[in-house]
């Protein structure tokens, strides 16, 4: 049996934070917003080398979010940076209105989302944040799977000059996108299969990786495709993926009440011949306690959960 | 939901009836210790969990204490009663100061407080009132607790209650705009039924509050949003239960306690690394040792 996946992980802040200060390093107008998150934003290195650019608002994060777009307005790259529940779900009038109405271009960086807060409880889970963001118009909304992809992320949005949140993981995950650069509102196919397509995001990509794999061994063959974009969504790649194989699983580290699973069924029940879904992910449900590792068990998130809902659906004859 | 532990609410009644007749320096005496011993529990809980606010869980179990042990009139065995006073922990990262609190109130049995944080376990990271009798509203999103409670001292005053209704706020967490909002509101309505406690540390996660958004004239502040303001030793307990019974005009009060993070334990005092640092086996034995003193 031969793992896809390699076993080493990482903490996706970290490819985040190195790659935000080379890019300072580049461009005087790249500066960091914060919410008394310096060390859980992985901003320390940051505040160090250019103090000045760095400006902490103190726990007000609907202050970050205008302060961030008085200064995109004003021609600096801001990427403002907290916990991505307080972040999104506090400041989402300014995320809507300052940011994403008046095209301010401030990179939103959701930080430890999901359920990376394991045990501080729903309040502190952000499985959310993808439903509202994807609600609001002309914010895009980027999931990158692991450290590589957060880099070219990362350096993406320095440059898009547009309303964009970068969802940073904080849960480690295996590199899995190789050599394959985050390409704006593109899925990656990251394993090619004729059955079943399991469409993942973030911290399941290589969770669905491993149960391609897996499923193979039981004489399944499964498509993975990478959705690092969630807003705008590669509706081709869902198209073909109608087309080329018979159901579509969708496994998210988020609500799938509006987030990644109901964005791609939309585009399903709009051919003329949709096909069979799963959506994995959590369903309007407040997490008990637990850690990270337990609630992702505990919700269906595991790869031989996401194997069993590809090996379903490849066998029914819908 | 988690249940009371009538022997322990019994030795609590017992506390209480003590206190009520001790003089001062006695009465000064009971909360020292009684506090102490729940910062013991806590860096325990702390310890076996592997995550918790240990900071701010010492800097504010004093205030916590003098409310449960000397003030609030509340009954562990009947944690619905209607009439009873309020107490809102906004801070809600300290849960584990209001737990250690709790259960040695006998809101629910102190063996409860080895599952913290544990999968399944009633006793969450931040506090959720659905699963533990005792807590008034969930917390933890700092900025919460304040309109909360503002809304708690509205409903005494439509139902001709007497209940009193009190909210413990982190410094730090007065840069949400929402508490300013709420302060406005219990300022123009008179609400003489409520008392904020600032828990004022001087640091916050990551820096010291001054040096993050100063808050400071905190006072003036509060003042001008048409409250009585009284600031006090935090850790003086006769000062907090004074504070906290004092006869009181017709405005909200705000208690600005001026407190030590890490307080107690010698080397997490105004320490911010301490905010959630977890304490080794070790240092939870020297800490313990403090204070048993
Ligand atoms: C809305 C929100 N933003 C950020 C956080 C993360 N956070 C948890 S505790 C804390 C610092 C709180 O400082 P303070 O209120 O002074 O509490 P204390 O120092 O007494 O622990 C922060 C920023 C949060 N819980 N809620």
């Amino acid at each position: 049996m031969s793992a896809p996946v390699a076993t080493e992980t990482f903490d996706n802040r970290v490819a985040f934070a190195e790659e935000l200060i080379a890019l300072a390093r580049e461009d005087e107008r790249i500066v960091a917003v914060c919410n008394d998150s310096v060390g859980s934003s992985n901003l320390v290195q940051f505040q160090k080398e250019f103090p000045d650019r760095l400006i902490n608002v103190g726990i007000a994060e609907q202050d970050m979010v205008g302060v961030g777009a008085g200064l995109a307005l004003s021609g600096y790259v801001p990427f403002v940076c907290g916990a991505s529940p307080f972040l999104t779900g506090r400041a989402l009038e300014q995320i809507k209105a300052d940011v994403a109405y008046s095209q301010s271009p401030v990179v939103l960086c959701g930080m430890s989302p999901g359920m990376a807060y394991g045990e501080l409880g729903p309040t502190h889970h952000s499985i959310e944040d993808l439903s509202w963001l994807r609600a609001i118009a002309g914010l895009d909304v980027v999931v990158p799977a692991d450290p590589a992809e957060t880099r070219s992320a990362v350096r993406w949005a320095a440059h898009a000059a547009r309303p964009v949140f970068l969802r940073v993981g904080r849960f480690k995950v295996p590199a899995v996108t190789g050599d394959r650069p985050f390409t704006f509102g593109a899925a990656t196919t990251l394993r090619d299969g004729s059955d079943v397509t399991v469409v993942a995001a973030g911290t399941m990509v290589s969770r669905a990786l491993q149960a391609a794999e897996e499923a193979a061994e039981q004489g399944v063959s499964v498509r993975v495709l990478n959705m690092s974009t969630i807003a705008p969504l590669d509706e081709d790649a869902i198209r073909r993926a109608m087309a080329e194989t018979r159901g579509i699983v969708t496994a998210e580290e988020a609500t799938t009440t509006g987030g990644l699973g109901a964005a791609v069924a939309a585009v399903v029940v709009t051919e003329r011949a949709p096909v069979p879904m799963r959506l994995l992910g959590i369903h309007r449900e407040f997490a008990p306690t637990g850690t990270t590792a337990f609630l992702l068990e505990h919700f269906g998130l595991t790869a031989g959960d996401i194997r069993q809902a590809a090996i379903g659906l490849a066998r029914t004859d819908a | 939901m988690l249940v009371a532990d009538p022997r322990t609410a019994a030795a609590w009644r017992r506390f209480r009836q003590e206190f009520a007749d001790a003089g001062p320096e006695r009465r000064r005496e009971m909360l020292r210790e009684r506090a102490n011993q729940s910062r013991t529990t806590d860096l325990h809980m702390i310890g076996r969990a592997g995550l918790g606010h240990v900071g701010g869980d010492m800097s504010v179990l004093d205030i916590l204490t003098t409310l449960f042990f000397g003030v609030l009139r509340v009954d562990p065995e009947k944690p619905d009663w209607a009439d009873r006073d309020r107490l809102v922990l906004s801070k809600g990262h300290t849960a584990g100061a209001l737990y250690a609190t709790l259960a040695a109130s006998g809101f629910f049995a102190e063996a409860e407080l080895e599952t913290f944080a544990g999968p399944l376990s009633a006793l969450n990271g931040h506090p959720n009132r659905v699963k533990v009798p005792g807590v008034e509203t969930n917390t933890g999103p700092l900025g919460h607790g304040l309109p909360v409670s503002v809304g708690m001292a509205v409903a005494a005053k439509l139902s001709s209650s007497s209940r009193h209704v009190y909210v413990v706020l982190g410094d730090g967490e007065l840069q949400e705009g929402s508490n300013w909002e709420a302060a406005m509101t219990a300022g123009h309505r008179r609400l003489d039924n409520l008392t904020a406690i600032v828990d004022r540390n001087r640091l916050q996660q990551g820096a010291r509050t001054e040096e993050t958004n100063t808050l400071d004239p905190l006072d003036d502040k509060f003042r001008a949003f048409g409250w009585d303001v009284l600031e006090i030793d935090g850790h003086d307990h006769l000062s907090l239960y004074d504070a906290f019974t004092a006869a009181r005009g017709e405005r909200p009060t705000c208690v600005i306690a001026n407190t030590t993070k890490g307080r107690g334990v010698s080397f997490m005092e105004d320490r911010v690394e301490w905010h959630h640092k977890v304490p080794s086996a070790e240092q939870i034995v020297t800490a313990a040792a403090e204070l048993a003193r």
